[in-house]
């Protein structure tokens, strides 16, 4: 009797975790289908429609072929984004490799600097590389073509600033490895290249696929550094920022908006293939690697880090020399005078209160989002039918923001919520949606992060702890959570900054009360204020700084608690 | 206890600010006004009419026409004042503008106001296209003072010349529509092929060429008057040129958006705007005023210069501008990486 009873109480209590699971599928679909799905297909459904509002099937996409630069713009868009693809994952590998698996010195302080081109606003580098190597600057003689503006420029300043991001993905990736595995190919004899491509290249190809996917999709949105940098070079993202901004065509920016979404989905079905082939890395039985010292690998990997770090911080140290001085290049002499924020705008320190109190709730909401939407999609187990479908159609969702130019998000939400319609129309011109809308703009990496981590972990974790009737939720505070700390306090900080420097969505969203620093950056920069522009993105730079100490703070007192494990 | 008093007192006069504020209407002013203008010109407004309170959003022409027109179904805007004319007409073929004549409009100049009846928007000042010349680069490249437009055709300028694209940016447009004016449309177009050759590039802001020129990036950035002043002002070695060969002007002006829920206060504000105070303010920041007859204290304006504006009909030139502006982009648009 009482065995007949065990048998189906088990199944009630594991289906009490699956409907847990599955609930949480649905809120987070639900979630995004509300910040994100509704507005874009409110703007997508523009396309096709004229300026009046009349239904125009394909007339406007007939329209925009026939114009000669949709072609060019498109294959710049695409070349570019290629190569600093091709330049960025080797550099950020390298790097991400030296952090992970060698013993490397000051490997805080390394992982601390490789975020420094997101730390700051985009605009920080732009005017970096005008002082370095524009008509006047101070390294103009190494250039080897005659100026920086156009694709020399916008390839390099977009290798600087999509460096983070992959560099984070690649080193979630490679921080977690099997030492059994590296034991075997010892035991077996393997050379170290061989061990390489068969061993860490396998466990990384999911992080390799994400780190290229988010690169190459940035870099054809972004259209910050094309507009300052790229002279009249024209690519996708700036034709979004003339048809919307120059000429008001809301019809034609969605046409190109959606032209856009095409590498994100070719980006989408080539993690699905990756997705394909992998496997989790560290099953139960796993031993955590740690790297020996070894001279002929740690030395290069040094000096390559030293390097890149010195690039790096290099480049932040010329723009804040720049908010120093009183007029670049013909008055250099120091003065704190471009701190004082209130001469230049109106909005003043405020903003950059405004700035950090958004920051904060971003990412502080943002990283439960994103963490439990990616634990929910990967672990929601044996879905079937409607809620296998829900998994994919989430997972798209997660990995659209990415591919959507800002300018085009902060579009849709001004049609989205300001419609009088729309129930949640309280939400517009507060710093709510300021909030929401960083959220969704940066969810992609946070979600392509979170993914890595938990995939690294062994389903069997949750398998055990079923057996053992622990509720999920007990197993995802007991194990995942800890396991995955480093990978939920870098999202935290990527979602912190990027909502600190974030610029081309909140631009449309902002109210008479809550501008934001990283809109007053770029007024001040188009009022000709270059070096106040550049003493409040060293503000914020500070602010995120500050930020990101606090994270490895965190981590560091929590690391002997939750990641003694990897020790052996 | 005396600190208990004052602190009373503190209290009881907060409380009276607070519900003085609280008995005024407060409008929300959409604008592209310069920064260091939105201080004085509010408080000048809320000086003259004692019951509203104004509150900017402000940004570039470009974002803010695309943010009202994106508001569109549900205007958050109640007035906007200091916004480009052509972004004006945009909005009024698209219904957007209140019909209203301030008190007083009528005192305008013909071509500086809404030939509608009722009128839809009202005129500030005008501020025109001007060369920002680099002296010092100027001197290091051996390049010649431009007093006109044709002068930027020297072939000592290649490579020197950054203009604003006319289609991300409205100073560019307006910088065509006056070539367009002065020239007649076939030699403009002619005009500008031959400056292409010298131009370095083509940018998406209209500030962006007089800040690089600033900067000595290039020796001559075609731009606003007003941007120049400002960087001159930080001591950048800029010399504003406006060509005596005519220029190409645009408007700011006043409108009231349809559909705002403070429509009395709105029509207050926008009877203001046509005022002789508002106009002695808009006089310190521009040299061509909408009203006949007001002194603008704006120093370094050339004095002859109201003669050198192009005649422009603002509403044909809005009419055209779809055809102009693909026409340019055919022709240069892109066309080449810089040389």
């Amino acid at each position: 009797m009482s065995e007949a009873l065990a048998g189906p109480l088990v199944r009630v209590e594991a289906s009490a975790d699956q409907r847990l699971m599955r609930a949480g599928l649905w809120l987070a679909g639900a979630f995004l289908l509300l910040a994100l799905g509704l507005p874009m297909a409110v703007l997508l459904s523009r396309a096709f429609e004229d300026q009046a509002g009349h239904f125009v099937g394909l007339a406007n996409f007939a329209t925009y072929v026939s114009t000669p630069a949709l072609l060019r713009s498109a294959w710049n868009s695409v070349w570019t984004a290629g190569l600093a693809m091709v330049i960025v994952v080797p550099l950020a590998f390298t790097y991400a490799y030296a952090l992970t698996r060698s013993r490397l010195p000051f490997k805080p302080l390394f992982r601390a600097v490789m975020l420094l081109p997101i730390l700051a606003p985009s605009l920080l580098p732009a005017l970096s590389l005008i002082y370095l190597f524009g008509n006047q600057g101070m390294l103009r003689w190494m250039l080897p073509m005659e100026n920086i503006y156009g694709a020399p420029g916008i390839i390099v300043a977009q290798v600087f600033s999509t460096f983070p991001s992959a560099a984070i993905i690649l080193s979630v990736a490679l921080a977690t490895a099997d030492a059994r595995l590296y034991e075997a190919a010892e035991a077996l004899k393997a050379g170290r290249a061989r061990v390489f491509a068969t061993v860490t290249l396998p466990s990384a190809r999911f992080g390799l696929v994400s780190a290229a996917v988010v690169t190459f999709t940035a870099v054809v949105t972004d259209f910050g550094i094309p507009k300052v940098i790229g002279g009249q070079f024209p690519v996708l993202a700036t034709d979004v920022y003339k048809q919307v901004v120059g000429l008001q065509d809301f019809n034609m920016g969605a046409v190109v908006g959606l032209v856009l979404l095409l590498p994100a989905l070719a980006a989408f079905a080539l993690q699905r293939w990756a997705e394909g082939k992998r496997a989790a890395t560290l099953t139960g039985r796993a031993v955590p690697l740690v790297p020996k010292a070894r001279l002929a690998r740690d030395l290069p990997l040094t000096l390559f880090c030293l390097a890149m770090a010195g690039l790096l911080v290099g480049i932040v140290a010329v723009a804040a020399w720049g908010s120093l001085i009183r007029f670049w290049p013909w008055n250099l002499s120091l003065t704190l005078d471009n701190y004082d924020f209130g001469r230049f705008d109106s909005s003043g320190w405020g903003a950059v209160e405004t700035s950090i109190r958004m920051a904060l709730a971003t990412a502080c909401i943002g990283t439960a989002v994103v963490f439990l939407g990616a634990y929910v999609m990967e672990r929601a187990p044996r879905l079937t039918g409607l809620d296998a479908g829900l998994r994919g159609a989430v997972g798209l969702l997660a990995t659209v923001p990415l591919a959507i130019p800002g300018l085009v998000l902060g579009l849709a939400y001004i049609l989205f919520f300001n419609h009088p319609a729309n129930p949640l129309g309280f939400l517009y011109g507060t710093l709510a949606i300021l909030v929401l809308n960083s959220l969704v703009h940066f969810y992609t990496v946070g979600h392509l992060t979170a993914t890595t981590a938990i995939r690294q972990l062994d389903p069997e974790f949750e398998a055990v702890g079923a057996s053992l009737k622990v509720p999920v939720a007990e197993t995802f505070r007991r194990v995942t959570l800890p396991i995955c700390l480093p990978a939920i306090l870098e999202i935290w900080v990527y979602l912190f900054v990027n909502a600190m420097t974030t610029v081309s969505a909140v631009i449309f969203l902002y109210g008479p009360a809550t501008k934001p620093a990283s809109v007053s950056v770029v007024h001040m920069g188009e009022a000709g204020q270059a070096s106040a522009a550049a003493a409040m993105a060293c503000v914020l730079l500070g602010v995120a700084i500050l930020a990101k100490l606090a994270q490895m703070a965190v981590g560091g007192l929590t690391a002997r608690a939750t990641q003694g494990w990897r020790q052996r | 206890m005396r600190f208990a008093l004052i602190a009373a007192g503190l209290l009881a006069a907060l409380q009276l600010a607070e519900a003085e504020a609280q008995s005024r209407t407060r409008l929300t002013v959409y604008t592209a006004l310069e920064n260091e203008q939105l201080a004085p010109f509010k408080a000048a407004a809320e000086a003259a009419v004692r019951d509203i309170e104004i509150v900017w959003v402000r940004d570039s022409t470009g974002v803010i026409t695309a943010r009202l027109i994106a508001e569109r179904q549900n205007p958050r805007a109640d007035v906007v004042w200091g916004l480009s004319v052509y972004s004006l007409l945009q909005m009024e073929s698209l219904e957007m503008l209140e019909g209203y004549t301030p008190a007083g409009a009528e005192a305008l100049r013909p071509n500086m106001r809404s030939d509608r009846s009722p009128m839809t928007w009202t005129g500030m000042d005008a501020f025109v296209s001007t060369i920002c010349f680099n002296t010092a680069v100027a001197a290091q490249r051996n390049l010649p003072r431009p007093s006109t437009w044709a002068d930027l055709l020297d072939p000592r300028f290649r490579n020197q010349v950054a203009m604003p694209n006319p289609s991300s940016s409205g100073t560019g447009f307006l910088t065509v529509a006056g070539w367009i004016g002065s020239m007649g449309e076939a030699n403009a177009w002619s005009y500008m092929t031959r400056l292409h050759e010298n131009a370095q590039v083509y940018t998406h802001s209209g500030s962006a060429p007089c800040n690089n020129a600033a900067r000595g990036e290039y020796g001559v950035g075609i731009s606003l008057d007003m941007r120049a002043v400002t960087l001159r002002n930080q001591g950048a070695p800029i010399e504003v040129i406006i060509p005596t060969d005519g220029v190409g002007f645009d408007l700011e002006g006043t409108a009231i958006m349809r559909g705002t829920r403070n429509l009395d206060a709105a029509k207050r504000l926008a009877d203001f705007a046509v005022s002789r105070p508002a106009m002695e303010q808009y006089g310190r920041f521009y040299a061509l005023l909408a009203m006949p007859g007001v002194d603008a204290t704006v120093r370094n304006y050339p004095p002859e210069f109201a003669q050198r504006l192009v005649n422009v009909n603002f509403r044909e030139t809005a009419l055209q501008r779809d055809r102009i502006l693909r026409e340019w982009s055919q022709r240069f648009d892109g066309k080449s990486a810089p040389r």
